[in-house]
């Protein structure tokens, strides 16, 4: 029944057109659901972030009630769950950054070469399997290097130099660099190949070779892209596990030298959860405290990461 | 007087014929301009002459390009391509400067080429500058980055630096198809001033510039040299009804 | 040394130049063959330590104080049951949020806070993510030291590769074939479901593969949420007898995984012990070499057969 021009009221719809609107009335009832179902499991992530820093804070919080935040940042000695609990977190430091250059002192240079090699030198053929080969490599469980590094490694090592301990640093930190390459190389080399050919075709017209053109041109053309793969080299090594668990020993000592053994901050986490850990005692608070120093290392490398990105962003 | 003859040069891409038994002379110290419409194969024919093409795989040339006085054939397998660009300069559609200081551009040619002396460095990058018409404007800011200069001035630093080598043959590759009419009347001026000194073989997809700038034109179809003669010839009395269709604006 | 003009000076230093071009390639090479020799050393070292021992008793006894009754029963039902939970929890979660970031999201500071935490959190040491399971699963929600929260923290581990994967393979369908949906008049979710995820869930599938891979050798969280390192016995068996016929009993149960027993075998002395773990990590090897390689073959087919 059709409204008559200046009745204000309308008489309701009937019959298919009542359907089709209460039919779209769910329909966009519905659809608002899945999107906000969607934006929650997005937002898991922020939670996540969120979750880490309160249980990190929240028992370290408590940790620094019982030490003392300048003991901690200074004592030489570590050994919390003495009677005379000593609480110096530069011994851990000494273990982490140890075997971190040992790491990186190989890293960076082979995943470097690798990466030029591959984007500039390599066949199609050599790159074709290459690539994914160092995925491969990449992928291989920690447990495994560490394994690798205890059993292969340090026996060779010894041969060369007898008073090698069966534990120490520079075994675990050479099978952690060959484990960190495949990240460097990969990264590195999707920045390389991310240079406009323009740029190398420059600098071949000039009568450059192509070690030339790498060195001179492609290489400092993408050089934010190889930063950040120089610091997610050093997020890896600083916060890996298992390889110095199982190589390297669980001893706090501080010293810098990769002959030794020692134990990394990772390594004392573990060495701890390995034990029994009653709830709320020190012991257990001690973790988090360790936890949150390699947090806070690892966040300072994204965001150095973050913001060389954003500053030397070539836009190709 | 010749610097450079092709000499029934045929190009393949693969399987694909690019180029069909082209014959070209490309006077000294004259522009000589290769027209046509896209597709025509004129950029193709031009990397041939810095060996462009031995960068990428599956590519074949036939026949020569002679370059004199030394009648050098620079295509042929037993000449290394570094040697043909260490002869030859070219400047690119779309200017690339690379990621380094102005000085450090204008250089990088000297320095493969062995160059260490500073002051020696300093002199010809200044001598290069001021051929491409930029000193002035960046003799105060060498060590800032290339990137910081417009795009005319990026295209005139390209030029120093294909300068700087003192080239025996100046390829250009459409140099100011990328850059507005300003920067484009200031390169153009530029290349009349050079070619007293180089000879210079510049592709253009746009003929009013070939009118303005070059002594001879060659105009290409279809990978085929249909005409090639004095560019006010060419351009009032074309003698290939195909030539006269293009000039007239019949396609293009 | 003025710089050449003539011809001969040219190609000496042509050829001084191509000396250092074939230096680079040949170490470029060499530092390959590195990566190369020691994946080949570490594969050769398990086998021919490990293989001897694998035997079918290995694969069905439970670990025990005599290395030769030793076997990897608990360890590997544990880590198959882990992984069980884990991609219940990882799949969806990284889809959904894979769809939400490309599809739905507006560019907004949330939408921005989103990306950041998770390009952060795919910098996270795994072993942070086990002490934020010790915190907050096993402690604050009182899941225990269980196969729950095992799965819930690699869960959160993997989730960036997923989210990764996801996004890439949904930025892969042309605007065309998502215009072409709407046109017909689908609604956001249709576009999504019928066109979206069916397109993009081969390169979905890829992610999910490599973050198990992943997922299955992380040894260091596994072992903060307490997982112990000497389990003889199963978790309780999801089928029973008598109705409801399904339990999830096993869900709370403690348990232990394959890493964690190869660590508990390494670092014992006896050599029959590093035996045993050798042939455990001859197995977890196999196993994530195995499910990488899937990957990659998979994503080498997506290539050549998705034509866009």
């Amino acid at each position: 029944m059709a409204a008559v021009p200046g009745d204000i009221s309308v008489t309701p719809p009937s019959g298919a057109m009542a359907a089709r609107l209460a039919h779209r009335r769910s329909r966009i009832l519905r659809e608002k659901a899945i999107e906000l179902l969607l934006f929650l499991a997005a937002m898991v992530s922020v939670f996540t972030t969120i979750g880490i820093v309160y249980v990190l804070v929240k028992e370290s919080v408590v940790f620094f009630q019982h030490v003392p935040l300048l003991d901690f940042l200074t004592d030489t000695q570590w050994t919390p769950l003495f009677d005379d609990a000593h609480f110096g977190i530069v011994v851990l430091l000494s273990g982490t950054l140890t075997s971190s250059l040992v790491a990186l002192a190989i890293a960076i240079p082979l995943g470097t070469l690798i990466a030029i090699y591959l984007s500039e030198f390599a066949p199609f053929s050599v790159r074709e399997v290459a690539k994914p080969f160092l995925e491969l490599l990449g992928g291989v469980p920690t447990i495994i290097y560490g394994y690798f590094a205890l059993l292969f490694v340090t026996p060779i090592l010894q041969w060369f130099y007898p008073e090698l301990p069966g534990f120490n640093l520079l075994s675990a930190g050479i099978v952690m660099g060959i484990m960190i390459v495949p990240y460097v190389a990969s990264i590195s080399e999707d920045a390389m190949r991310a240079v406009p050919m323009s740029l190398r075709e420059g600098s071949y017209a000039m009568g450059a070779t192509r070690f030339q053109t790498a060195v001179n041109v492609v290489v400092p053309a993408a050089f934010s892209g190889i930063a950040s793969a120089y610091i997610l080299g050093i997020s890896r090594a600083v916060g890996e596990t298992m390889i110095l668990a199982v190589a390297a020993g669980m001893q706090p000592n501080l010293t810098f030298n990769p002959l030794e053994p020692a134990a990394t901050i990772t390594a004392f986490i573990v060495q701890v959860a390995l034990g029994d850990l009653p709830h709320g005692s020190v012991g257990y608070q001690t973790i988090f405290a360790a936890g949150l120093t390699l947090m806070l290392f690892t966040l300072a490398c994204n965001v150095a990461g973050h913001v060389l990105r954003k500053t030397f962003r070539e836009a190709y | 007087m010749a610097k450079a003859e092709a000499k029934g040069l045929s190009f393949y891409y693969g399987e694909y014929r690019a180029l069909k038994d082209l014959n070209l002379v490309v006077h000294e110290n004259r522009v000589t301009a290769l027209i046509g419409p896209s597709g025509c194969g004129k950029s193709t024919f031009l990397r041939c002459f810095n060996r462009m093409h031995d960068l990428y795989p599956g590519n074949r040339y036939e026949g020569e390009i002679v370059l004199h006085p030394d009648n050098a054939n620079l295509l042929a397998p037993t000449v290394d391509p570094i040697e043909v660009r260490m002869r030859l300069s070219m400047v690119f559609q779309k200017p690339n400067p690379f990621p380094k200081s102005i000085f450090e551009n204008v250089a990088y040619g000297l320095r493969v080429r062995g160059e260490r002396s500073r002051r020696a460095l300093a002199d010809k990058v200044e001598v290069a500058l001021r051929g491409a018409a930029l000193w002035d404007e960046v003799k105060d800011r060498l060590q800032e980055l290339a990137f910081n200069l417009s795009g005319g001035q990026q295209q005139r630093l390209c030029i120093a630096r294909a300068l700087a080598t003192d080239p025996e043959l100046l390829l250009f590759d459409e140099p100011t198809s990328s850059l507005d009419p300003i920067a484009t009347a200031s390169i153009e001026e530029l290349i009349t001033e050079l070619k007293q000194h180089v000879t210079i073989l510049i592709v253009t997809h746009n003929m009013q510039q070939a009118a303005r700038v070059s002594d001879y034109t060659a105009y290409m179809y279809l990978g085929e040299l249909i005409e090639f003669g004095v560019t006010d010839e060419l351009f009032i009395k074309p003698r290939n009804k195909q030539t006269e269709d293009y000039i007239t604006g019949r396609f293009g | 040394m003025a710089y050449v003009k003539d011809l001969s000076a040219i190609r000496a230093l042509i050829a001084s130049h191509k000396r250092w071009d074939l230096v680079f390639a040949l170490c470029g090479f060499a530092a390959l063959m590195v990566g190369v020799l020691t994946f080949v050393a570490l594969f050769a070292d398990m086998a021919i330590q490990g293989l001897p021992r694998l035997n079918w008793e290995f694969l069905t006894n439970f670990p025990s104080r005599r290395p030769a009754q030793a076997g990897i029963l608990s360890a590997w039902v544990g880590s198959c049951l882990v992984m069980l939970v884990t991609a219940f929890f990882a799949v969806p979660l990284g889809v959904a949020t894979g769809i939400y970031l490309e599809e739905y999201a507006p560019k907004n500071w949330v939408t921005d806070l989103i990306e950041i935490n998770i390009t952060n959190l795919a910098g996270v040491p795994s072993i942070v993510y086990g002490l934020l399971a010790l915190g907050l699963f096993v402690y604050q929600f009182g899941l225990g030291q269980s196969i729950l929260s095992a799965g819930l923290t690699l869960a959160l581990l993997i989730l960036p590769v997923v989210i990764v994967a996801t996004r890439e393979s949904i930025r892969a369908i042309p605007q065309g074939i998502r215009e072409g949906a709407y046109a017909l008049g689908g609604t956001q979710w249709q576009v999504c479901r019928d066109h979206i995820i069916p397109y993009s869930s081969a390169g979905i599938l890829t992610g999910v593969i490599i973050g198990m891979a992943r997922a299955i050798g992380e040894t260091a969280p596994v072992i903060t949420i307490g997982a112990l390192t000497f389990i003889a016995f199963l978790p309780p068996a999801p089928m029973k007898t008598e109705a409801p016929f399904l339990s999830f009993d096993w869900v709370m149960s403690p348990f232990t995984v394959m890493p964690i027993q190869m660590f508990n075998w390494t670092s014992r002395p006896e050599a029959a012990f590093l035996q045993n773990a050798a042939a455990a990590g001859f197995i977890l090897v196999l196993m994530t070499l195995a499910m990488n390689g899937l990957a990659i073959y998979l994503r080498y087919r997506i290539r050549k057969n998705i034509k866009w």
